[in-house]
């Protein structure tokens, strides 16, 4: 078995002009994803949004440069992930299709391991 | 032929083809494609030495795969360091049998569905595709797609260590996933079908090497899945498009059109073979994308002349066809069908209608059409203006020449 992160991105200005309705189908949806794929999920977590970010870099002299925001300023931002456990990659993609998105996409990388 | 030469061309024979079968059945040994690949390469270089000596065995192939896997197991054995670049392949565990390849289970089709893997890009599917499968060596694949060598290794071996590091499993998918696999593995071959019918850039129309090894694929492809009719239509499409190679272009070099075109010079086996795989592709329904564009190409080739093609076939076929494959240039393939058989006034305000249509914004295609019926409709000034769109669109050098003979045509 391998472990991929199964990253989720996701257009945040969709997400919060979406209604109850919608976010509740959206919620529902990953308790039931949570259920039925228990045994291969490791780990996962909802974010918040980009608006809470904060990102630090070395300036290269010692010292850091703090700024507000993303690192990496996207339309579809990440919002969550799941890190699960899968034996091939077709296995995982089967996985991620069963995640909820409003109106974005997956993206599914693969754990690197260190012998 | 002296006995050297017999035995190289033996040698060659089996490469072009036993390479894919004897490279997937030594890459299900080894799990490893670059093993495979040195391990088979070493193979067909022992052959030319044993073949000489001991004759051409009655199966080349397993001879072949017999002595790469062998190869491959005395590196695994001896080198008892040896440490895989990238990790093993990920497939079904299947008892093997150094020895004996067996014949039954094909590892080909195992090893076209990890080369097509969506989760590849499209390129470096068609590359892996001509290396893998059809054994070109990277210049060779380089030279196909007008790339550098050095540009094609980075691509090859960045797709390969994808493979192996997501877990691209080196297995058939499963009954359900079949289809739309099955669909990906085509796009790949038709692909590299029309890059070679109409190379989009140089001096030369048709890039027979390309169209032969589609046609090899397809083939391959159809041995393989002898239930889809999805592979049954796209190798009808494939050979009955090609059916017409040696009279789309003149002695000269110049583009000759499907009206203008020699039809005692069309390739009646191909059409016969095209026709019949075509009537088999259709049984299925919903038929499927290739097995309509198939009928499509068959109506043209079963008609004897030119003024005999049952145009309003052509259009009924195109209009189902753009139901199940909806697509803009479907749409203007209908057009001009429209034009031959309502006259051009109803083509050009079929075609018209598309101008809009994003997609078609850069296609050469459309103007030159357009330019066609409006030259028919006695319009040259717009015909003219018509070529000319098209001139700055296309940058295949046959094609260029045909569209200026046109536009020179007209006069001023």
């Amino acid at each position: 078995m391998s472990q991929y992160l199964v990253l989720i991105y996701d257009d945040e200005a969709a997400w919060s002009a979406a209604d109850e309705s919608v976010t509740g189908q959206i919620h529902s949806g990953h308790t039931v994803f949570a259920e039925k794929n228990g045994a291969a999920l490791a780990g996962g977590n909802a974010l918040q949004p980009t608006t809470t970010a904060t990102s630090v870099r070395p300036d290269g002299d010692g010292g850091f440069q703090i700024t507000d925001g993303p690192f990496v300023e996207t339309k579809e931002a990440l919002g969550g992930y799941y890190l699960i456990e899968a034996a091939d990659l077709d296995e995982a993609i089967d996985i991620a299709k069963q995640i909820p998105v409003v109106a974005g996409g997956l993206e599914v990388r693969p754990i690197l391991t260190f012998e | 032929m002296s006995i050297s030469a017999a035995v190289a061309a033996a040698v060659a024979d089996a490469h072009r083809r036993e390479w894919g079968f004897v490279l997937a059945a030594t890459v299900r040994f080894t799990r490893d494609i670059d093993l495979a690949e040195e391990c088979v390469q070493d193979a067909y270089a022992r052959a030319l030495v044993a073949w000489a000596d001991g004759g051409v065995p009655a199966k080349p192939g397993a001879w072949l795969t017999t002595t790469a896997r062998r190869r491959a197991l005395d590196v695994m054995r001896r080198d008892e360091l040896f440490r895989r670049a990238m990790p093993e392949l990920v497939m079904d565990d299947v008892v093997i049998d150094s020895d004996e390849p067996d014949e039954i289970a094909d590892d080909r089709l195992r090893l076209i569905f990890t080369c097509c893997h969506p989760a590849l890009g499209m390129e470096a599917q068609i590359a892996l595709t001509l290396r893998l499968l059809c054994g070109l060596s990277t210049a060779e694949v380089a030279r196909a797609f007008l790339v550098s060598e050095a540009t094609m290794a980075a691509r090859i071996t960045r797709a390969k260590k994808k493979i192996a590091a997501a877990r691209i499993p080196y297995r058939v998918p499963a009954l359900a996933e079949l289809p739309v696999r099955t669909g990906a593995v085509l796009e790949v071959i038709h692909l590299l079908f029309t890059t070679g019918h109409t190379a989009p850039v140089g001096a030369d129309l048709v890039r027979a090497d390309l169209v032969e090894r589609a046609l090899q694929l397809a083939r391959m492809l159809r041995g393989l899945l002898p239930e889809s009719s999805d592979v049954a239509g796209l190798l009808a499409l494939l050979l009955l498009t090609d059916a017409r190679r040696e009279t789309r272009v003149s002695p000269d070099g110049a583009l000759t059109l499907l009206a203008d075109q020699d039809r005692s010079r069309w390739d009646r086996a191909r059409i016969g073979e095209g026709a019949a795989l075509v009537r088999e592709a259709l049984r299925l329904r919903p038929p499927s994308r290739y097995a309509l564009q198939g009928a499509i190409a068959a109506v043209h080739a079963e008609a004897p002349t030119w003024g005999d093609t049952d145009w309003s076939e052509i259009v009924a076929l195109y209009g189902v066809l753009i139901t199940v494959w909806p697509s803009p240039v479907v749409a203007l393939n209908r057009a001009v069908a429209v034009g031959f058989a309502d006259g051009p006034g109803a083509g050009l305000a079929a075609l018209d209608a598309l101008s809009a249509e994003p997609q078609l914004a850069g296609y050469g295609y459309l103007p030159a059409a357009r330019a066609d019926f409006l030259h028919r409709l006695g319009r040259d000034d717009e015909a003219r203006l018509a070529y000319e769109e098209a001139l700055h669109l296309t940058d295949n050098e046959v094609e260029r020449a045909f569209l200026a003979a046109r536009l020179a045509a007209l006069g001023t």
